[in-house]
């Protein structure tokens, strides 16, 4: 399997990550690199196999519907890039 | 004691100086403080130092003891992984992206190492977001081994590892999601476990991949590491993952024989890519441990060669998700310019990450997208099933496996820099124990070309008792843990 530059470009827009000019070229042999390795699962007989996601077996457990968390609020907003009046700012999505 | 002796001594003995007043713990953390404020600009170990709160925990400590409330760890200084949230600390995880983020909060961790009573003398440095194997994708820059300024320390992990090997630090924190204790510690010349998925909590540790990532003990000896452990671990209803099950002692078998003991030896291990040096130290440890009364038995991981491909598709599958959060609103970097809501995530995020994290940014969105989830993210996870299978057929015939930590001793500084798969690989023999949860740990079992040789123990679900005690036993017998870089 290799990857196009469309297809590396398309992958950094879903990812979110800007590539700057030149880069997808250098991303892409970097990833090609590492997709020739990953390629070698392919050859594994895994019929059958049930896919393990997690490294113990264990359920998620319930709690007390309750409150457990003090309002500290303005504590973490204070490492937030830009605040006001308690609301996180952004570029403006509605117009 | 004198300082090169408190240096060298063990967390048993610094307790112990402590308790008869032989020292303060500010007189500790001083001495430490110290030796980093001399040591570690040539290392770059340590990302944030903080000697006014330093400090102010060992006067704590000190009053602690004084009022004899103090428990075994009270006093002592610790070196944390700049991966655990500390309230009040700068908490960067290695990064740009985190370069501006003092933590609001106390990690799992961080708070039961307080509740202790130890003393944190600073973060470390590490490869950004956990992802590496030598500590150069830094964005704080490398950490340089202790035993050879050219060489790396090992990673993710790293700046942990060499603050334990120079003396900086009696014993660190570190965390292990692909070998990011085992493989420090080996080429560093510490023991370094990571336990049983679920054993310490994660809640607070920056995620990398949630389903590998462990925290775990970086030390001089195996009791120093069983001391630790038994302040990191504990259930935590705050990690939806930390496994509800009784305390327990991480000491208490220390002390007992090893006659009987069953070693199981993976011919995988000992196969093609082991550098020769490597081989010769770790079959010395061998020889020692048989004289010790263990016996030996070649078992088989046959689909360990399949480790690395599905660590490299499970590990950036769960990272792409996990890294998502960090998009310059809540927190982190935020780029200086930008036009819309997306182009402010997408220059902040191309920004505040390096390179390596991208990349695993990428595979990982990639592997996770819509027409490619079978191939790579469910066949990857059905080969961790194959990879947990092995584990327990080979643990029917012997009590612990094992084997080398990594291929290699220290490699230089730039080496593999430039080569992604060349970096992953060096990974090989610790990765298949983070996919299947078990337990691992490295211990110093000699030299080669002048540097440490790690042997890597791996325990059954929960057999971390059973690997302290012969790595511990191992430690009485030979003395390649006590051996320290100059000065």
């Amino acid at each position: 399997m290799s990857l196009s530059l469309d297809q590396v470009r398309r992958i950094a827009d879903l990812a979110r990550i800007e590539l700057a000019p030149g880069e997808a070229e250098q991303t892409r042999d970097q990833l090609n690199g590492i997709f020739a390795l990953i390629e070698d699962m392919q050859a594994a007989n895994t019929a059958g196999v049930e896919p393990m996601a997690h490294a113990q077996n264990v359920a998620q457990r319930l709690r007390e519907d309750g409150v457990t968390e003090a309002d500290r609020h303005a504590d973490f907003q204070k490492v937030a890039p830009e605040v006001e009046t308690g609301l996180y700012l952004v570029p403006k999505v509605i117009e | 004691m004198t300082g090169p002796s408190m240096i060298n001594a063990s967390l048993k003995q610094l307790a112990a100086a402590l308790a008869g007043k032989k020292i303060s713990s500010v007189e500790l953390a001083t001495l430490f403080l110290d030796r980093i404020e001399r040591l570690n600009p040539a290392l770059n170990a340590f990302i944030t130092l903080d000697r006014e709160k330093s400090l102010a925990m060992a006067r704590a400590a000190d009053e602690r003891l004084a009022r004899g409330e103090g428990g075994p760890l009270t006093g002592i200084p610790l070196a944390h992984k700049d991966i655990f949230c500390a309230e009040g600390w700068l908490t960067t995880c290695g990064s740009k992206m985190l370069s501006n983020f003092v933590s609001p909060y106390d990690a799992t961790v961080i708070e039961r190492c307080k509740a202790a009573g130890t003393v944190t003398l600073g973060k470390t440095n590490m490869d950004e977001f956990a992802m590496g194997s030598s500590n150069e994708t830094s964005f704080y820059g490398p950490v340089r081994n202790p035993w050879d300024q050219a060489a790396v320390p090992g990673g993710s992990s790293g700046g942990s590892a060499a603050a334990v090997s120079a003396r900086l630090t009696p014993a660190a924190t570190g965390t292990d999601t692909g070998g990011s204790i085992r493989q420090p510690a080996a080429l560093c010349g510490l023991t370094g476990l990571k336990p049983t998925y679920g054993v310490v909590s994660r809640w607070g540790m920056i995620a990398f991949a949630s389903s590998l990532d462990q925290a775990g003990p970086m030390a001089k000896s195996a009791e120093d590491c069983a001391l630790l452990l038994n302040a990191m671990a504990g259930f935590d209803a705050r990690d939806s993952t930390s496994l509800d099950r009784p305390a327990e002692d991480y000491a208490r078998d220390l002390g007992k024989p090893l006659a009987g003991l069953r070693i199981g030896l993976p011919r995988e291990f000992f196969a093609e890519g082991l550098s020769a040096d490597v081989a010769q130290a770790v079959e010395a440890a061998l020889v020692e441990y048989r004289r010790l009364g263990a016996t030996t038995v070649e078992v088989s991981l046959p689909n360990m060669k399949l480790s690395v491909p599905a660590y490299y598709v499970i590990a950036p599958a769960e990272a792409s998700s996990n890294l998502s959060r960090f998009d310059g609103v809540r927190y982190g970097h935020r780029a200086p310019q930008y036009g819309d809501l997306i182009d402010m995530y997408c220059k902040s995020r191309a920004q505040g990450f390096g390179a390596e994290v991208k990349r695993r940014i990428l595979i990982g969105t990639y592997v996770l997208s819509h027409g490619y989830y079978d191939a790579y993210y469910l066949q990857a996870q059905r080969i961790r099933r194959l990879i947990a299978t092995d584990f327990s057929a080979a643990f029917k015939s012997c009590d612990l496996i094992m084997g080398p930590t990594s291929p290699t001793t220290a490699f230089r500084l730039g080496e593999k820099a430039a080569d992604p798969v060349q970096m992953y690989l060096s990974d090989i023999y610790t990765i298949a124990v983070n996919l299947a949860g078990l337990p691992g740990m490295s211990l110093p079992c000699g030299f080669a070309g002048g540097l440490p040789v790690g042997l890597q123990i791996i325990g059954d679900y929960f057999g971390e008792t059973r690997m302290l005690n012969a790595a511990h036993q191992y430690q009485l017998a030979t003395d390649w843990h006590i051996r320290r870089p100059e000065p």
